[in-house]
């Protein structure tokens, strides 16, 4: 669009728009073709990635709650070397920047994962889960400690020299610190939130719905509570933040990037509307026209007190 | 995704609502076992998309029915829907019924509560392909056997009902005509109990044995992993690489 400038820059990474997917809610890309064009959207954050194949846990994993859902996949994935081979090939060439989300149950695993991921030309950046509450071992664990989180961010740093997201919990006492934290030890960006813990009960049959009993929680339900940590995180850190947390359009996307996000994911919005990339888009600069905005990067930080 | 305007809206019984929706185009080709993901509204506790199961496709009225059963907030809100109402919907989504590798025509096609839906569509589909498909049909009592002269049109139909109040009493694997006689391929659709022990008598009778599953689901188009089905290749989506399965892909206790 003439006279508009959408592009946002994210620890070194150029976007078209602000607008990415959120891991795990869009699958590979492919999957949302026949609804939208997939070029239209600054980033596809594909499916957590982990250094051996997962099962992921048994159903049932989803529960719908009050504006929102919880889910407990549990990162199931065929795992990164399946991804080098066999997924890699088929969605290099999306006109869109592919970026992984990595993740691990040990340091090592994420170590390993990274450094193939490094290896391939057309994933420009990863985004590294520190913060999956859905696995047993590892996952949030490294996200809720600042030495845990700045341990795996220093070995992924050390093999991975393209950009690094951190993707961060939202189930810690001060996710500031946790923040600073990755910061100090290489991140170039963070984002947030992953989802948060919670659970659901079938009172009629005095279960649990989920077989994890626990879940994350996710949608619109989350929205005032992401946009206070983005807020709070932005202040906290240097490196560019990216917000997510239940933005179902483009006026939630706008209060992200007022809070101080320079980019923004669409995670659960894609379930209930499958084109919600483009339309957030395309509501994004609706909003600019008509506050007389000329660059998008003029939003970022700019909530007035 | 479409945006389709409701035709009719039309309770059976207390508990299902048969609703017909049509578009000023030509609606998509869409084959029977597939299922449509239909917004329901905003309110916060039918966030989700409802997963709901091709009942008919009624080509000469391009009407696309769908039989609901009342179980919560989304399905008792589609039963308000009126005539005129718009109702956005994803579709076709998922796998199809397959048809028998033999030419021998005759298939059984077991329904259990709303799960006799898509048998409908799939029955008609049958027939107009040679094949002579028999209906099985299962439920509480005379009052949930629903469309029972929609399946007429297409080959004789069996009922059980567990009071016995139409057909014979008890389940549809305890039916008679499982004994009488002989069938190359069994189709079921139904609450999960029951098409296991499907699968078990098919098992038995060494038929090979077709099942329509259902599962809580998100995004319906494989992206969300929700829906997973055990399988003897790991977990699967129901919403892609189902809802139809064949039972020897599946890790069921009871085969």
């Amino acid at each position: 669009m003439t006279g508009i400038n959408t592009k946002v820059n994210i620890g070194g990474l150029e976007l078209k728009n602000p607008v990415m997917t959120a891991s795990g809610t869009f699958g590979y890309g492919p999957e949302f073709a026949d609804f939208m064009d997939l070029s239209r959207i600054g980033g596809i954050i594909v499916k957590g990635t982990t250094l051996h194949h997962r099962e992921g846990n048994p159903y049932p994993r989803m529960a719908e709650t009050p504006s929102g859902m919880l889910n407990a996949v549990g990162l199931q994935n065929k795992g990164v070397q399946y991804f080098a081979d066999h997924i890699y090939p088929e969605i290099k060439d999306i006109d869109s920047h592919i970026i992984v989300n990595v993740s691990g149950s040990q340091i090592d695993d994420y170590v390993k994962t990274a450094e193939i991921i490094n290896e391939l030309d057309q994933i420009p950046a990863i985004e590294l889960n520190i913060s999956c509450p859905n696995v047993k071992e590892g996952g949030m664990a490294f996200g809720v400690t600042t030495k845990g989180a700045s341990e795996v961010v220093k070995a992924v740093r050390k093999v991975y020299n393209k950009t690094m997201i951190v993707k961060l919990s939202p189930n810690v006492t001060d996710i500031t610190e946790i923040a600073r934290a990755v910061e100090a030890s290489g991140a170039d960006s963070v984002s947030l939130i992953n989802t948060l813990l919670g659970m659901a009960i079938d009172a009629e049959k005095r279960k649990p719905i989920l077989s994890t009993v626990t879940g994350g929680l996710s949608g619109p339900a989350v929205k005032p509570v992401a946009l206070r940590m983005v807020w709070q995180v932005a202040q906290a850190v240097g490196v560019p933040v990216v917000g997510l947390g239940g933005i179902m359009n483009g006026r939630d996307a706008i209060e992200f990037m007022l809070a101080g996000a320079s980019a923004i994911e669409l995670g659960t919005a894609n379930f209930i509307d499958p084109t919600v990339c483009v339309r957030v888009a395309d509501e994004i600069e609706d909003y600019m026209k008509r506050h007389g905005f000329s660059d998008v990067n003029d939003l970022i930080g700019a909530l007035e007190l | 995704m479409l945006d389709l305007t409701v035709k009719s809206c039309e309770m059976l019984n207390a508990q299902y609502v048969l609703i017909k929706l049509s578009h000023e185009e030509k609606l998509p080709e869409m084959g029977a076992g597939q299922f449509v993901e239909v917004r329901v509204d905003n309110s916060p506790t039918t966030f989700l998309r409802r997963p709901i199961s091709i009942n008919f496709v009624d080509r000469e009225r391009n009407e696309l029915w769908l039989l609901v059963q009342l179980v919560g907030d989304g399905t008792r809100a589609m039963a308000q829907w009126k005539p005129g109402d718009i109702c956005n919907c994803l579709l076709p989504l998922g796998n199809t019924f397959s048809l028998p590798l033999d030419k021998e025509p005759s298939v059984l096609l077991i329904g259990g509560g709303v799960g006799t839906a898509p048998m409908l569509y799939w029955g008609a589909l049958l027939k107009a392909q040679g094949y002579k498909p028999t209906f099985l049909l299962g439920a509480r009592s005379r009052k949930d056997l629903l469309q029972l002269d929609d399946f007429a049109q297409y080959g004789p139909v069996y009922t059980t009902t567990e009071d016995g109040s139409h057909g014979e009493q008890g389940f549809v694997t305890q039916h008679s005509i499982l004994n009488k006689e002989t069938f190359q391929m069994i189709y079921t659709c139904g609450p999960k109990p029951m098409m296991m022990a499907v699968a078990q008598v098919a098992n038995r009778l060494m038929i090979p044995c077709e099942v329509s599953l259902e599962n809580t689901m998100a995004c319906g188009v494989g992206a969300c992993l929700c829906c997973v089905e055990d399988t003897k290749e790991g977990h699967k989506c129901v919403c892609t690489e189902g809802p139809v399965f064949n039972t020897e892909d599946l890790k069921w206790n009871n085969l």
